[in-house]
């Protein structure tokens, strides 16, 4: 069984890295009182950045390079949603468009249409001493990429910086009542602006990490709906970090499962079990009555 | 309404692109007199190519469109256009499939049930937003998902084809399939169609106390509550209701026009598509019909751009999307963006914490 069960697990995280990166990089925006479904074109700009930054500087040069496709993007965001206060879905919507035909054209242009044999240098799996041999769990979560481990140190350092700072404060209460947040003092339009572009980088990481440490070259549209993936997982996760991660690996495992059946040649229908996390999500969203979300809420947990 | 000269703006519009086109190619490197003349012959250089490619594609975009239009002028932010789309297609197909006869009436049947589906898929996120406040930016794509999935399934499991070779359905019969317009090639009786409601949308928002209700609580739902007497909860959830039907007609019409059958890649994102068409128009159904045929022409001509020129015909994105920034760039600060942020998301302050 533990055959099985330890290359599902493994899969699963393998699968949730980049989209726990990605929502993270979410639920900052989100905090912020902004919706970025630009989200999905950072993505796919990391994971451009990434094969440009590769192919010159390796592996660190590839997550540079996804940072700055990421952040290119959120950059695009922020001066249309904040500056020039255009309508969030809007422009997002538009930054997808740009970016899934702008890195299509440059890639053909670049590395011809013959591209897609390229293999980049990867980022190997390293299996940490003493914890990848515990049984089954070991392998599945501490023999992973490094970009899995820095997904594991973000999500406490995330929950301690929005709950446990002032700067986080600030942050939430931009996006809870920006007017009083205004008020106080918090420079909203500033907060707003740095929490837009804490979005493009995780999410061009995350595009990164589907190059780098997954797929090991770059197709045409290969963040393929993670950046909406993201969006959904923010909301089962309920906005918050430690949620966000968990409802990433639900999210994974759905995903793995489908992998699990296709090895095995189990002929079962697996877009059952694809449309459970987003089923999950929907019903969560409704339970919720808005308690978790509406800024009484998030007041009292202070 | 706007107020500037709508000539005035499509000859704004189409110079825009040309030169904006121009410098993309240029930049590239391509040579840009024969790929413009590759784009040209792909779209509207012949009467094949404008028939049977270029308003062929024009169908399901302007009735997608059009969806896109009326949810987002009564401040519904209906991003789930798409899977509406499947939605209505895969209930089509399930019912052209199950129906012995063709003719009018079984037709007319197919594209209800098509209309039908959409109206209830989008149904699900309107019942969300009314019953639970769910943001429907969020419910909508996660039922795209849903719905892409759902027909993934069907088209593998109940719905495939008797022989199991492919994932997807027979083919709907022949007296079933949409009437072609004479002399016009691929092109169908889903034009007139769609062309009969975006008129009717459009006509509808500018002369009905509908329409007035519409636009009253998309501009400013408590000043519509509070002045206009309207009952601001049911009109936005109508409007949902009616944004998806539109889709999933555009589902319906495209697998009795077109495809005949039901497949997973059945809309190239048509339903993404809209949301930037609907823009573009600046919410008007009417000038959604212009938009529509635009950006089908672009992805028409685009496809022979990347044959004839060997130009990525991923550079079409850029320019639609370029177009809608510049769009919004220019008019952010004039009546139609003003009015979007009347709702909660677009203003930023209500949105989950």
């Amino acid at each position: 069984m533990s055959a099985i069960i330890g290359p599902f697990l493994a899969a699963t995280v393998r699968t949730a890295t980049p989209l726990a990166l990605a929502a993270l990089g979410e639920l900052l925006v989100e905090c912020a009182g902004l919706i970025n479904i630009g989200l999905e074109g950072a993505i796919l700009a990391g994971s451009f950045g990434a094969l440009v930054g590769a192919t010159s500087g390796g592996v660190l040069g590839g997550y540079a390079g996804s940072v700055f496709g990421g952040v290119l993007i959120a950059m695009a965001f922020a001066a249309f949603v904040i500056w020039f206060k255009a309508n969030q879905i809007i422009t997002g919507t538009a930054l997808t468009l740009l970016s899934v035909g702008a890195t299509g054209t440059l890639y053909r242009a670049l590395y011809g249409s013959s591209g897609a044999s390229l293999t980049l240098p990867t980022s190997v799996p390293y299996s940490i001493p003493g914890l990848s041999v515990i049984p089954v769990l070991g392998s599945a979560f501490f023999s992973q990429p490094s970009i899995t481990y820095a997904v594991y140190l973000l999500v406490p350092l995330v929950t301690w910086w929005i709950r446990g700072t002032h700067a986080g404060l600030a942050l939430r209460a931009v996006g809870e009542q920006p007017e009083a947040a205004r008020v106080a003092g918090v420079r909203v339009t500033r907060v707003r602006v740095l929490a837009v572009l804490a979005g493009g980088v995780l999410g061009g990481l995350a595009g990164g990490t589907l190059v780098l440490a997954q797929a090991g070259t770059f197709a045409e549209g290969m963040s393929a709906g993670r950046g909406f993936i993201a969006i959904a997982i923010v909301a089962l996760g309920r906005w918050h970090p430690l949620g966000v991660a968990l409802a990433a690996l639900v999210f994974g495992a759905a995903t793995a499962l489908q992998f699990a059946f296709q090895a095995m040649g189990w002929h079962a229908p697996y877009q059952l079990f694809l449309v459970i996390p987003y089923v999950l999500t929907l019903a969560g969203l409704a339970g919720m009555t808005g308690r978790a979300r509406s800024p009484a809420a998030l007041g009292r947990a202070l | 309404m706007p107020s500037f000269k709508p000539v005035l703006l499509a000859v704004a519009l189409i110079t825009g692109l040309l030169l904006t086109m121009l410098g993309l190619l240029l930049m590239g490197g391509y040579p840009a007199g024969s790929t413009l003349l590759a784009l040209w012959n792909g779209s509207v250089g012949s009467w094949y190519a404008l028939t049977s490619s270029t308003l062929v594609r024009a169908v399901p975009l302007m009735l997608t469109g059009c969806a896109v239009a009326v949810a987002f002028r009564a401040g519904v932010f209906n991003i789930g256009a798409e899977g509406q789309l499947l939605a209505g297609a895969a209930a089509a197909a399930a019912i052209a499939l199950a129906l012995p006869l063709g003719g009018l009436p079984a037709m007319a049947l197919a594209l209800a049930a098509g209309t039908l589906a959409g109206g209830a898929w989008a149904g699900i996120a309107a019942v969300l937003r009314a019953r639970f406040g769910v943001l429907e930016v969020i419910s909508t794509i996660m039922l795209n998902f849903v719905a892409l999935y759902g027909v993934s399934y069907l088209v593998r499991g109940p719905l495939q084809e008797p022989t199991h070779a492919y994932p997807q359905t027979s083919t709907i019969a022949l007296g079933l399939h949409l009437p072609r317009i004479a002399g016009a090639g691929r092109l169908h009786a889903g034009l007139p169609i769609a062309f009969a409601i975006l008129l009717g949308c459009g006509w509808i928002f500018r002369h009905t106390a509908l329409g007035f209700r519409l636009l009253a609580v998309g501009e400013s739902p408590s000043a519509a509550a509070s002045a206009g007497e309207i009952n601001v909860a049911r009109v936005t959830f109508q409007a949902f209701i009616w944004s998806g039907m539109l889709a999933g007609l555009a589902g319906a019409v495209e697998v009795l026009g077109v495809t005949f059958a039901l497949y997973e890649s059945i809309s190239p994102g048509y339903g993404y598509t809209a949301i930037a068409i609907a823009l573009l128009a600046g919410l008007d159904p009417w000038r959604v019909i212009l938009s529509a045929i635009l950006f089908a022409v672009l992805e028409a001509g685009a496809g022979a751009m990347q044959r004839d020129a060997g130009v990525p015909a991923a550079l079409v994105s850029v320019i639609e999307a370029l177009l809608i920034l510049a769009a919004i760039g220019t008019q952010a600060a004039r009546w139609h963006f003003r009015r979007m942020p009347a709702n909660s998301i677009a203003d930023g302050n209500e949105v989950s914490g």
